[in-house]
């Protein structure tokens, strides 16, 4: 349970943190403001989830050190969420994919035998029902929209698709918690999320990719070249200035 | 361009709070989700274009409204409320 924790929290950790990348750079305000709500949305997630870890690992750490304070191998994200942002369609595209999973693990973690699982999940899918609509909105403008808003989404379709599979990896003990009846299993997840994309796209007018080729690493603490760049950026001033405060 | 409305509770009256920039009425109504209900401030969202709101703007400001400066008579402030009675 403890690094299944950590997936979670790493994921939206990660997510949260690229997301920010966009403060005060975003579209245009409206849209601006409504990119950030989704980033600390997620850092909220993470920080409930971290807490969750925290009392398990029962080992003097807080919430703080496990986000800011481990080495990139011991981060279990995907590697979609630590991929460079790009512009606003990879983005959208991005936390696209990372909502409609989001929403299908909270759903099903809403029913979890845990109880302290069970509530986050339950406040979670709240915030992540409003980042489908979101992004779901944005997915059909620019798919929709001008051949320039097309030619952005198809773009950021052929850069993210090989690393949706990594959402679906899974860290060492999940058959066991799956068996509990604490966590779903992450197979049913990803066949649930391919045809929730598959229903979308044929909406949005989207094809979907047909090579089966997805990149591997994501869960086992094997990251993509960027990830080195987000730790550093995230870490620097706890690593620099011990248990600062502010 | 878009005028936005928030309602704070049930039963009270959308107030306007503001506007928003948006392409389309669907995002409008998150935008302003986003922009005005950051912190609890409402229950109910409306979003009107702004070019359907007619103002009066332009409109001869003493004909319209001073004649109501003195007609205490309009005023509902003649009876007695009973101390019992709450929401009037």
């Amino acid at each position: 349970m403890k690094n299944y924790l950590l997936k979670l929290a790493d994921d939206s950790l990660i997510m949260g943190q690229r997301l920010a990348e966009w403060c005060g750079k975003g579209p245009y305000l409206e849209e601006d403001i409504a990119i950030i709500n989704i980033a600390l949305d997620q850092l909220g997630q993470a920080n409930n989830f971290y807490n969750l870890a925290a009392n398990l690992f029962n080992d003097g750490r807080t919430a703080d050190d496990f986000a800011m304070l481990r080495v990139e191998k011991e981060y279990l994200n995907a590697q979609l969420v630590e991929l460079p942002n790009g512009d606003y369609a990879n983005t959208i595209m991005k936390a696209y994919f990372f909502a409609v999973y989001q929403n299908l693990l909270y759903e099903n973690l809403s029913n979890s035998a845990d109880e302290e699982l069970r509530a986050i999940a339950q406040k979670s899918l709240k915030e992540v029902k409003y980042h489908y609509t979101h992004t779901e909105t944005w997915m059909r403008i620019f798919a929709q929209g001008t051949e320039e808003s097309r030619k952005r989404i198809e773009a950021a379709l052929e850069n993210l698709w090989e690393y949706t599979g990594g959402l679906f990896d899974e860290v060492e003990e999940e058959e066991n918690l799956v068996a509990l009846n604490l966590i779903p299993a992450s197979k049913q997840l990803h066949e649930e999320w391919k045809a929730k994309i598959a229903e979308d796209f044929a909406k949005f007018g989207l094809e979907i990719p047909a090579s089966e080729f997805m990149q591997k690493g994501s869960r086992k603490g094997i990251h993509t070249e960027y990830f080195g760049y987000i730790l550093c950026e995230l870490q620097y001033m706890q690593r620099t200035y011990p248990n600062c405060v502010w | 361009m878009w005028e936005v409305f928030i309602q704070t509770k049930p039963g009270l009256s959308h107030k306007h709070a503001g506007t928003v920039q948006a392409p389309t009425a669907e995002l409008a109504l998150q935008n302003a989700r986003d922009v005005y209900t950051r912190r609890g401030e409402g229950t109910s969202i409306w979003v009107v274009p702004s070019k359907y709101v007619v103002t009066s703007e332009g409109i001869d400001k003493e004909a319209f409204f001073d004649p109501a400066d003195d007609k205490l008579y309009r005023h509902p402030t003649f009876y007695q409320i009973p101390n019992d009675v709450k929401n009037m």
